[in-house]
């Protein structure tokens, strides 16, 4: 059992004044004052990572923060209908992304745009879904094999389950080829442990033994409901029932979220089946950006996890290590502001999509009803004088 | 063509899944008590012995389950057929299929396709108890993205389950339970393949190259030129029925077994309501919300100069399917239908 191995004078019981009083190992690797610590099972899994990929692994978390900011800031001014938040989940998100191999597949829920960055999605295409442009986004799942986004909680779940049962099927688990071999991660949040589908879909993957490792990023609140809202036991702590085994991680230590979803990925191209993992974690911004989290949350809590910032614990590590010179600090700040400009530029550029647009492939052979309104609106829309100008890129 | 045999509407279904699975390597049964037991009504008799488990897979008991891991199957280029025990027991489903299946082509603009058949046993008529006997296929019909039919006849059925399950699209297929035991003859030499059913849909033809009607086309079931009766499923043996009632009446029904609920193939009905004149639509469920009234709007529409009478419809009423002493009351007999007959010929 993987939460088993940790001797008990490792165990830290760190938990925010909402978590829950926990009797679950957490696993760190990075204090928050940037002290490395050893972990019997989980340090081999990141000796490889050498000053450069460390220093990656902060880019990527600085690159994604300056993203969410700007989003943020675009839809403050009207140019997004809504924005979902990162905000202090970075590390959960880069370290589980980087983890995972290029023939591994991603299901995301809907905040994911972290994990979305490790797999070389443009981040300025998950706006198109926030713009109104898209409802799925503007990537392609096969070319990042990094699934759509979706809003309905938990319904992706399964999805991801029946994806890592194909994969058995195809033979691509504990083929004893390692870069044959293949797994699913699954994203989902604290609310979603509520739903019957994740259920579902832990009984599924148990029963298949699918290699399948279930991602729950704990950050506290499911919009205004705090986890104990959720569940009477720590949430690492649901496998169990279900025959899955469990690991608690410190979901802002992006060392320890790489190790411990490599090695639960390891375990599921190699045939063991799923894992859960909750990394524990805590939403910095609000639910999206039309909640007020003042209403329900308090301000020491922010600051005590303020004092958790998974990029700056990152920061202090290569600093004191004189892995971070001012060179590279200075190209990554340039490269956050091009990022943050590209995206602002992107974004502002998208036009409105042609009506017609509207009836495509809302099957994937011809409908004869939506033929038929397609057409009607059509000629509708030419009946005015001015008729050509509704499916022109205006808005 | 012409090799036909004599068998009962689920054995029809049982020999199209077989066809599917010896066909098409990716076709894969999953369900609850579908594989030893052969399902509920043994629709699936036979076929894990033959395919193996592998193939023809017992779930676990959780519907949503069934159809979201189905959801990711279709996404590794799966072709899964589901089994929903009873109709009253698609629900915990509903989210899955209204909200997921039928909408991934349109959120991933034609990336990614789910070619997930759901077969669902329906309707009454076999005095069952509760949440056995719905006819929800509105529900269906009424979200954009997923194909709704329902068979009519062994003949069909047999043919119908091949093109679902060739079908590119998401499809809803809806099986008149109290049909199953009905007999008749079947081409058991057909074969549809997934090309023959995408050159149908696509070219917008009444047949596939094999000749046989196109998923999403009626049938005249029975020629006629005083009235037509617009049925599907399990009603359309009724309607046949009423109108060999009315015929010795001397009133000449046609019937159109609608075949296809979404899309509707408006076309086939309306021109059969311009030879007529008069239309009657009989289904099980509630007349309330349900098919009869887009049929009704829609024949007015083409027809209103051709219409003698307003277009009339028999059905369930608005209450949950009754208990089983009151459903012959329930469900739409010859009586009502003719009376509707007579009702439409007095105008």
């Amino acid at each position: 059992m993987l939460c088993a191995s940790a001797p008990p004078a490792r165990r830290r019981h760190d938990v925010s004044p909402t978590g829950h009083a926990t009797d679950v190992d957490l696993v760190q690797l990075l204090t928050p004052g940037g002290q490395l610590l050893a972990h019997p099972d989980y340090t081999p899994r990141i000796a490889h990572l050498d000053a450069a990929a460390r220093r990656g692994l902060y880019r990527d978390m600085v690159l994604v923060r300056r993203f969410d900011n700007e989003a943020t800031s675009l839809q403050r001014q009207g140019e997004l209908g809504l924005w979902v938040q990162s905000l202090g989940q970075e590390a959960a998100q880069i370290g589980s992304g980087r983890a995972l191999r290029p023939n591994d597949y991603v299901f995301p829920s809907y905040r994911e745009h972290g994990v979305a960055h490790t797999r070389g999605v443009d981040l300025a295409d998950i706006l198109r879904l926030f713009r109104g442009v898209e409802h799925g986004g503007g990537w392609d799942p096969a070319e990042h094999n990094f699934h759509l986004y979706t809003l309905v909680i938990a319904a992706h779940t399964l999805h991801a389950t029946g994806y890592a049962m194909g994969l058995q099927r195809d033979g691509l688990v504990g083929s004893g080829d390692p870069e044959r071999d293949a797994a699913v991660v699954v994203y989902f949040g604290d609310g979603a442990t509520s739903q019957g589908d994740l259920n579902e879909s832990l009984v599924f993957a148990a029963v298949n033994n699918a290699p399948i490792v279930f991602f729950c990023q704990n950050n506290q609140w499911a919009i205004s409901e705090p986890t104990t809202k959720q569940a009477r036991i720590p949430l690492a702590r649901r496998g169990d029932g279900f025959g899955i085994p469990n690991v608690r991680v410190d979901g802002n230590d992006v060392l320890a979220t790489y190790a411990v979803t490599a090695q639960a990925l390891e375990r599921a191209r190699s045939g063991g089946g799923p894992t859960f993992i909750e990394a524990f974690t805590y939403r910095m911004g609000a639910h999206t950006t039309s909640d007020d989290p003042t209403r329900y949350r308090s301000a020491a809590e922010d600051e005590y996890w303020r004092q958790r910032d998974p990029i700056e614990r990152m920061r202090l590590l290569l600093e004191g290590a004189g892995e971070l010179s001012p060179a590279f600090a200075a190209e990554l700040e340039a490269d956050a502001t091009a990022l943050a400009e590209r995206v602002r530029a992107t974004v502002k550029g998208l036009g409105r999509p042609p009506t017609g647009t509207m009836f495509d492939h809302v099957y994937g052979a011809p409908h004869a009803i939506v033929d038929s309104e397609r057409a009607w609106l059509a000629e509708y829309e030419a009946s005015f004088l001015d008729g050509a100008a509704a499916e022109g890129g205006s808005h | 063509m012409g090799t036909t045999e004599r068998m009962t509407f689920s054995k029809a279904i049982n020999a199209g899944l077989r066809r599917t699975l010896e066909t098409d390597p990716k076709v894969i049964l999953m369900g609850e008590d579908i594989g030893t037991l052969g399902g509920v009504f043994r629709v699936t008799d036979g076929l894990q012995k033959d395919f193996g488990a592998d193939r023809v897979v017992d779930t676990p008991l959780a519907e949503s389950g069934i159809v979201g891991t189905a959801i990711g199957l279709a996404l590794r280029g799966y072709r899964p057929v589901l089994e929903i025990q009873f109709d009253g027991f698609i629900f915990p489903a509903f989210n899955q299929i209204t909200t997921q299946l039928a909408k991934l082509s349109y959120r991933s603009r034609g990336r990614l396709s789910a070619p997930v058949v759901i077969r669902v046993p329906y309707g009454g008529a076999i005095g069952a108890i509760e949440h056995h006997s719905e006819s929800p296929e509105v529900l269906f019909a009424h979200t954009a993205g997923l194909r709704v039919v329902s068979p009519a006849s062994p003949a069909d059925a047999f043919v119908m389950i091949q093109q679902a399950v060739a079908s590119p699209d998401p499809v809803l297929f809806f099986e008149p339970k109290a049909r199953y035991w009905d007999k008749g003859e079947v081409d058991v030499a057909i074969t549809v393949t997934a090309d023959a059913v995408a050159s149908a849909l696509a070219d917008g033809v009444a047949t596939d190259p094999a000749g046989v009607v196109a998923l999403d086309r009626a049938r005249v079931a029975r020629a006629g030129t005083d009235l037509t009766i617009a049925a599907y499923g399990a009603t359309v043996s009724t309607a046949l029925k009423a109108a060999e009632s009315a015929a010795a009446a001397g009133v000449s029904v046609e019937v159109v077994d609608l075949r296809s609920i979404s899309p509707l193939d408006a076309e086939t009905l309306i021109a059969s309501v311009r030879r007529t004149g008069r239309c009657v639509v009989v289904h099980e469920a509630p007349v309330f919300y349900g098919t009869g009234g887009e049929i009704a709007a829609r024949v007015t529409e083409a027809c209103f100069y051709e219409l003698e009478a307003p277009v009339l419809r028999v059905g369930g009423f608005h209450t949950p399917y009754p208990v089983n002493k009151l459903e012959a009351t329930y469900l739409p007999g010859l009586d009502r239908i003719l009376d509707a007959v007579d009702r439409a010929m007095a105008y």
